[in-house]
């Protein structure tokens, strides 16, 4: 094997003129955990507001709910990516589409919004589990006590379904926060793309890549580590 | 604006998207689902042997796919299988691997960590009690695997080896990212050499979403038929 093996790459000037190799990769890195932070907010409020719809008793709120899951589960997310960089500008009033195309950072914001949106999908189908795996005796206890649906699902079923997906929406998190990597289609300069412009400047195919993925299985140890505190942190004292 | 959505452009591709892309996702995809499972059920048994070392590797292994995002995984084979293939063949410089066996390659050992985790689920719905009586006949390892627990883990989770797959299927249109001809990579290539990015997206879309759809309509179809009442 003739590899010439460089650790000291890191710290080498990269071409781009400030900072060496190690501070590309980790610009990229907070691109990255940037990108995934801002979609979360988007996935988790829209799916839950979706996998509500779904748990609603209302034929057409579940039609709506159905459809969205559907739509943004059976389509791949790179396609997703081009929809929303290509051709949604262009289908959109020209007079937006314009100015949509000059935002700086636009690969961020697409980003951002198409990770959001196919995230949500889902969330929504986990807050839905998590809302079927009630017993059904909450729901009509909530109606008993005299409160609306709106008040039905803020103050006795949503804070106990999500405590029950908590598990498996930390997956979802770490599944949104890889998917942001599909990005560096649109050119986000995030974790993966970073890792291979540096592959590309310095042919150091394999420290680079080393990197990035020490780089992501970190992050994911972050993430599981946090979910474990909140999930003994906001566990009710006494049930189960 | 829709209003010069023009039709004729994917009219003039179809043969070149389904008789070039389609054909490089499906191959691709069935390929590397049959692939997956096999490393993955071995991945399962492995992890579920209890044997040291063994259990370990393949935890770790398992964990080390899924905290990577599809993307770098596949850069990282697209680089390394020519040094892997070198090693084997005792070569002394990196041998020329084409796209295909490397995505092949890539996908078949990234999948097989997510078709194993469904795998060790399956072979743990299994009661022990039908491995003791296994042994109690006086089979051995591999013929209580073979005979009594994986057939039937294979059929309860089939629903979920399917879903998994149209995962797959979908997932395989990142290869695009090496400049692949995919469905998805022979439809970008067909915008962008006319400039007709919205009618080509749209369409590819459309195509993956209605074989998507109809997949998992017809997967939660068999679930309902192959479900063993309990």
């Amino acid at each position: 094997m003739n590899y010439n093996w460089n650790w000291r790459i890191f710290f080498d000037a990269s071409p781009e003129g400030n900072g060496t190799y190690l501070d590309m990769l980790l610009s990229g890195l907070l691109w990255t955990i940037a990108t995934a932070l801002c979609s979360w907010i988007i996935a988790f409020f829209l799916g839950s507001l979706i996998g509500v719809l779904r748990t609603l008793p209302s034929k057409p709120a579940n039609a709506i709910g159905t459809a969205y899951v559907e739509l943004f589960r059976n389509i791949p997310l790179l396609v997703q990516m081009f929809l929303w960089y290509f051709v949604m500008p262009e289908v959109v009033p020209t007079r937006i589409g314009d100015a949509i195309k000059q935002l700086p950072d636009a690969p961020f914001y697409t980003a951002v919004v198409c990770l959001g949106f196919f995230t949500a999908s889902r969330v929504a189908e986990q807050v839905r589990a998590g809302i079927q795996a009630l017993p059904r005796g909450q729901r009509m206890a909530g109606t008993a006590m005299g409160f609306t649906t709106y008040q039905t699902y803020r103050y006795v079923l949503l804070p106990n379904a999500y405590r029950i997906i908590l598990p498996p929406m930390t997956s979802e998190f770490l599944n949104n926060l890889k998917n942001t990597s599909v990005a560096l289609t649109i050119g986000l300069l995030e974790l993966t793309a970073r890792a291979r412009s540096m592959q590309e400047f310095s042919f150091q195919v394999f420290e680079a890549f080393t990197a990035a993925t020490i780089l992501y299985v970190i992050i994911n140890l972050v993430v599981v580590t946090a979910a474990t505190f909140l999930e003994k942190a906001l566990a009710i004292p006494g049930q189960r | 604006m829709l209003s010069n959505f023009d039709f004729s452009v994917i009219v003039s591709s179809l043969p070149y998207l389904f008789g070039q892309g389609m054909v490089f996702t499906v191959t691709l995809t069935a390929m590397a689902a049959v692939g997956g499972v096999i490393i993955g059920t071995l991945l399962a048994m492995a992890r579920l042997s209890g044997v040291p070392g063994l259990t370990q590797v393949a935890k770790g292994y398992v964990e080390l796919c899924r905290s990577l995002p599809l993307v770098l995984v596949i850069f990282w084979f697209y680089f390394l299988v020519p040094y892997i293939g070198a090693y084997l063949t005792g070569g002394s410089t990196p041998i020329q691997v084409g796209a295909f066996p490397s995505a092949l390659i890539t996908f078949m050992a990234f999948e097989a960590a997510y078709f194993s985790e469904i795998m060790r689920a399956g072979i743990q719905s299994i009661p022990k009690g039908q491995t003791a009586a296994a042994q109690a006949l006086g089979m051995n390892y591999w013929q209580t695997m073979g005979n009594v627990v994986l057939p039937q883990a294979f059929r309860n989770m089939l629903p979920l080896l399917l879903t998994q797959t149209i995962v797959l299927f979908q997932d395989t249109s990142l290869v695009y990212v090496l400049s692949l001809t995919d469905f998805m990579g022979a439809a970008s290539k067909v915008a962008q050499r006319d400039g007709r990015l919205v009618e080509m997206y749209i369409f590819a879309a459309v195509v993956y979403f209605a074989i998507c759809f109809s997949a998992s309509f017809l997967v939660r179809r068999l679930q309902r038929r192959v479900a063993i009442i309990r």
